[in-house]
């Protein structure tokens, strides 16, 4: 299958340290990616980098065989290339269906509409319904959502990524912050994406990652150290040096 | 329909009601001073018109006035030098006159964050303020522009001495303006404003700009604030350099501080409370009026950081969920 998203030589220096080195990588239409690496390879930033949220030094990004390096974020996300925070971003003082109406009536270029309202809008209601009822977040819809849990939260970031329809999904860390015992919901949102979007999940619960990931990608220091299944990654000598460096170095540390 | 939205109209219609009935009751109280309402509501247009910037976008201003003054110079000019003296042209005048000065004072504004934002706009009000004086030949400079004098009211009602047929037009044209933005707040874009105010990256990671909204919003807001302008030159039939200063701005922003910021009610809460207020102290103490006016926003802000309007009305939605 032809690939909807690739990165090509994709470079960022923080004050001369390279953050992003040479990373290159191309996804097709249903790839499920993850991408793990110790704390600090640059992992958010590469997220960073391909959103348009930081402009990287030198390398391309492509969507759909576009070339969007030169093109912002708001134009990115209009592309097809969507992402979630490893912090959540959501608006405390709204609800989930008010979250999911503002996403689908952006997508429909309808955010401006200066009239009516999202509850009267039988068609965007009943997507949004749908789809936090998918989520098991139907019964929260029109609580605040500085009022419901993180786990709930975490799903609602979902919840608006998919409501933009993305062709490309960047989830950076969906799980973090939530407590063991809650991971399955989110899991299991996973497991129902789309079956044709591609998705590149930064992930630090290797579980999470096994159960979910086609194709691992591990970065060190800026650099993919590996690019293959998860069979084969934790045998692979590079990543485990890597790990246990990162290990090391965190307890000269601490 | 559902009760939610029946809930919102609900919520509409009693904003009308409470409107109309403060006119009614400011009319009964105050028959000869009708001067003073129709002022209160003008202030009140331009209140509102901040609180869409300021309440529900988060941008900081202290120069919101460029805004009114454009609405009323505009209004003004068109009465004095162009013989346009319909009112309702005048408003449309000053509508006119408010949007182009928000499209302006939006597209600068919006070029910075938090301080250096203030910075500008206190700029921009100091800049149409020595605008406007220098143009004294379209503006009057320091005398003010007069020769304002506008036709009766469809032909049938004049704006005469008493100043009733100005504050009836004030008050009709509050309850459209309010009428409107109520359903301005609660549309798509409404919400969609909201979402910028608290945090504008997560808007543009939904593929939305918050600057094209803002600016959409800044023009919006300078229409309103033009009807204010517009009603206030129809009324006094002068339009003087002090609609555009930086003290009406920040006299606004105090207003709308004390009232309640991020709802329109807070606004006009404001509003009232500090032009009685003001009207009654100064005549009572002119020298300490300043000082009182600094105590009352000093207690407010300390004890109701909600505004006198957002802490009544969170104080009621508490009670109201303890009886669920
Ligand atoms: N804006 C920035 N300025 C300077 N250094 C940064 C910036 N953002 C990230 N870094 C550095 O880049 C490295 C990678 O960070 P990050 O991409 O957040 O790692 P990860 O998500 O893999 O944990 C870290 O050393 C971090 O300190
Ligand atoms: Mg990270």
């Amino acid at each position: 299958m032809s690939a909807v998203f690739d990165v090509l030589n994709l470079k960022k220096a923080f004050s001369g340290l390279a953050v992003t080195n040479d990373v290159s990588l191309s996804m097709a239409p249903g790839d499920r990616v993850a991408l793990i690496g110790p704390n600090g390879a640059g992992k958010t930033t590469f997220v960073n980098l391909v959103t348009g949220n930081l402009r990287p030094d030198s390398g391309e990004v492509r969507l759909n065989g576009e070339t969007v390096t030169k093109i912002d974020a708001i134009g990115r996300v209009r592309r097809g290339l969507v992402r979630s925070f490893q912090v959540t971003r959501l608006f405390q003082d709204m609800t989930p269906a008010e979250h999911v109406a503002l996403a689908i009536l952006q997508r429909d270029g309808r955010s401006g509409k200066m009239f009516g309202n999202f509850l009267s809008m039988p068609d965007v209601m009943e997507e949004a319904s749908a789809l936090l009822g998918k989520l098991g977040l139907r019964d929260l819809m029109h609580r605040k959502v500085s009022e419901i849990a993180y786990g709930q939260q975490r799903l609602l970031e979902i919840a608006v990524a998919l409501a933009l329809k993305p062709k490309v999904l960047l989830l950076d860390e969906p799980a973090a912050g939530v407590p063991q015992s809650d991971t399955g919901r989110i899991e299991q949102a996973l497991a129902d994406l789309p079956p044709d979007l591609a998705v590149l999940m930064i992930e630090h619960d290797m579980d999470l990652v096994f159960r979910f990931a086609k194709r691992v990608i591990v970065l060190a220091a800026g650099t993919i150290i590996f690019d293959g299944s998860p069979a084969d990654v934790t045998k692979d000598a590079a990543v485990r040096e890597a790990y246990l460096g990162s290990y090391a170095n965190a307890s000269h540390a601490a | 329909m559902t009760a939610r939205q029946n809930r919102s109209i609900g919520r509409d219609l009693i904003g009308i009601g409470a409107i109309v009935v403060a006119a009614t009751i400011g009319y009964l109280l105050f028959p000869d001073n009708l001067a003073l309402l129709t002022r209160i509501i003008a202030i009140g247009l331009l209140v509102l018109s901040l609180d869409l910037v300021t309440g529900y976008c988060g941008v900081a201003t202290l120069g919101h006035a460029a805004l009114f003054g454009s609405g009323a110079y505009a209004a003004g000019i068109a009465a004095a030098h162009y013989g346009i003296t319909d009112p309702l042209l005048m408003t449309f005048a000053g509508i006119l006159g408010g949007a182009l000065a928000g499209l302006i004072c939006g597209v600068v504004i919006l070029r910075a964050h938090g301080l250096p934002q203030l910075v500008l706009s206190i700029s921009l009000i100091y800049l149409f303020h020595e605008f406007a004086n220098k143009a004294s030949s379209w503006t009057g400079g320091s005398d003010g522009l007069s020769g304002i004098s506008p036709d009766p009211l469809f032909g049938t009602f004049e704006f005469d001495l008493w100043g009733q047929t100005a504050y009836v037009f004030g008050v009709v044209l509050l309850l459209a303006v309010f009428t409107l933005l109520r359903l301005l707040v609660r549309s798509p874009f409404g919400m969609l404003c909201r979402g910028i105010k608290e945090d504008p990256l997560r808007i543009m990671a939904m593929g939305a700009s918050p600057k094209v909204a803002l600016i959409k919003m800044y023009v919006i807001s300078g229409a309103v604030a033009g009807v204010g302008g517009a009603l206030n030159a129809i009324s006094t039939q002068v339009v003087g350099l002090d609609s555009l200063s930086f003290t009406q701005s920040a006299e606004s922003l105090v207003m709308l501080v004390l009232g309640g910021t991020g709802s329109l009610f807070g606004a006009l809460t404001g509003t009232i409370v500090f032009m009685l207020f003001e009207d009654y102290v100064s005549a009572a103490n002119p020298f300490h009026w300043l000082t009182m006016v600094g105590a009352l926003l000093i207690a407010v802000v300390l004890f109701a950081p909600k505004g006198l309007y957002g802490t009544a009305a969170a104080f009621i939605a508490r009670r109201r969920e303890k009886r669920t």
